[in-house]
């Protein structure tokens, strides 16, 4: 049953996380197909030709690519733990969250951490109004999802996890536990879960991955 | 006093907005009356602000006075909220919805931002560069059209569905452009599929009504680069 569903993936990639978390939080054995991101292989360019990018979903031979696309094909195909409600309008609101998440609450994120001096200071702005926006969301939840994990909190994982590290290699803070008390706290809520826990990579991987990163553009800077 | 739908539901959007539009045919394809509110052009109204605090943007959908924003999230829910009326916008079957979805999102974030590229490009590479992005992502279009249409004229099969409302929406700017920049985009030719599409598209009950003609798209273009041109009076 196991080979019937399978991830290619990157280790380090919060996108291709999300995927996996879906599928331990509905108890789905999988396959994982570990990608190099600078090496692409041919199935991967085959089920991916549009982006011929992490994540891609393979359930009976059938390629999806997307992460959100992938998380509602999942919510639709395995209803054991719902990460959607079923109302219309609280999905409405789960997409609506998740889409903001990827429109634009993590590129301002991201782009906090590799962007310096006044551009780094309007991407912090931005970021800081994205943080801001989700600790009101939170308000009164234990997670975006209500009482358990769901599309939304998935989608946030690289909060919970990439964020930190990139903080620590650009040398600045973001997720202040001052001014976004609900966010750590569902921070720490989210890193409770086996689930969550089980296929999150190393912390220490990511921030050698990551300082290694920072290093070259350095370099590479220095000899121009 | 009002009927399914009618002051049950609101749209606040602007008729020349493609992105107002998908919610408009959405609407149109389940019979659900509604009452459009039009935003005035230079001033954001205080219930668009207060209903979409985060993006301030058309269109909003009101249901029971609630909101729900961002085009595709507001035909899902469409979709969702009215089950019995007219015709699914999505499909049933969970990997055709996948598809439909991810097709959605490449109009969304990659055809949409290239076609904004072409709008703004200054010099005459920079417009050759962005077209020819434009015409690389209708190209795949025409081939993921024959994939979901299963022969038939929509990209939802024999009736409109969600990747027709997706990029559909677009036919009357992209006719504009056509005219301004004299490139021919769904050249019936290279892209068969896509141009018989478009016609069935823009000539369907639920859309002919609602879409505006592109000469009128036009003037509008043209009052708004005008106005742009002219400093405000202080």
């Amino acid at each position: 049953m196991a080979e019937e569903v399978k991830v290619f993936r990157s280790w380090g990639s919060p996108f291709s996380y999300r995927v996996e978390l879906a599928l331990r939080l509905k108890g789905v054995a999988y396959e994982y197909i570990e990608e190099d991101l600078s090496n692409k292989s041919t199935l991967l360019l085959e089920y991916n030709p549009v982006h011929k990018k992490v994540p891609v979903l393979l359930h009976h031979g059938k390629p999806i690519a997307e992460s959100l696309v992938i998380l509602e094909y999942i919510e639709e195909t395995w209803q054991e733990n719902p990460i959607l409600p079923k109302d219309p309008r609280e999905r409405a609101v789960a997409r609506f969250w998740s889409r903001f998440l990827d429109d634009k609450c993590s590129l301002a994120l991201w782009m906090s951490c590799w962007t310096e001096g006044e551009t780094q200071q309007n991407f912090m702005e931005q970021a800081k109004e994205c943080l801001h926006l989700l600790e009101e969301e939170l308000k009164g939840k234990k997670f975006f999802g209500g009482d358990s994990i769901g599309m939304v909190d998935i989608a946030a994982s690289f909060i919970a996890h990439w964020l930190g590290v990139l903080e620590e290699v650009a040398g600045i803070s973001l997720l202040d536990e001052e001014k976004y008390p609900n966010l750590c706290k569902w921070t720490e809520e989210f890193l409770k879960s086996d689930a969550v826990m089980e296929c999150l990579p190393k912390r220490a991987n990511l921030l050698a991955f990551f300082q290694a990163r920072k290093h070259a553009i350095s370099a590479t800077k220095a000899s121009v | 006093m009002a009927a399914a739908g009618g002051i049950e539901v609101k749209l606040i959007g602007a008729w020349p907005s493609p992105f107002v539009l998908r919610a408009r045919i959405a609407l149109n394809l389940k019979g659900v009356e509604y009452e459009f509110l039009q935003e005035k052009f230079e001033e954001k109204s205080e219930l668009l602000l207060r209903s979409n605090p985060v993006y301030k943007k058309i269109p909003v959908l009101l249901h029971h006075g609630k909101p729900i924003c961002e085009s595709m999230i507001i035909v899902e829910y469409v979709d969702e909220a009215w089950p019995a009326a007219g015709r699914a916008i999505l499909p049933a079957d969970p990997y055709e919805r996948a598809l439909h979805r991810f097709w959605a999102s490449y109009v969304d974030d990659k055809l949409n931002p290239s076609g904004a590229a072409l709008s703004k490009a200054q010099t005459e590479e920079a417009k050759v560069e962005a077209a020819g992005q434009v015409i690389a992502g209708l190209k795949l279009l025409e081939e993921a059209f024959g994939r979901l249409s299963k022969g038939e004229g929509f990209f939802g099969g024999d009736d409109i569905g969600y990747v027709d409302i997706a990029l559909g929406c677009f036919l009357g700017w992209l006719k504009v452009t056509e005219k301004t920049s004299g490139v021919k985009f769904i050249d019936e030719e290279k892209m068969p599929l896509l141009a018989r599409w478009a016609e069935r598209f823009c000539a369907h009950e639920a859309v002919k009504a609602v879409m505006p003609e592109p000469e009128r798209l036009a003037e509008f273009a043209r009052k708004r680069a005008a106005s742009a041109k002219t400093p405000p009076a202080n």
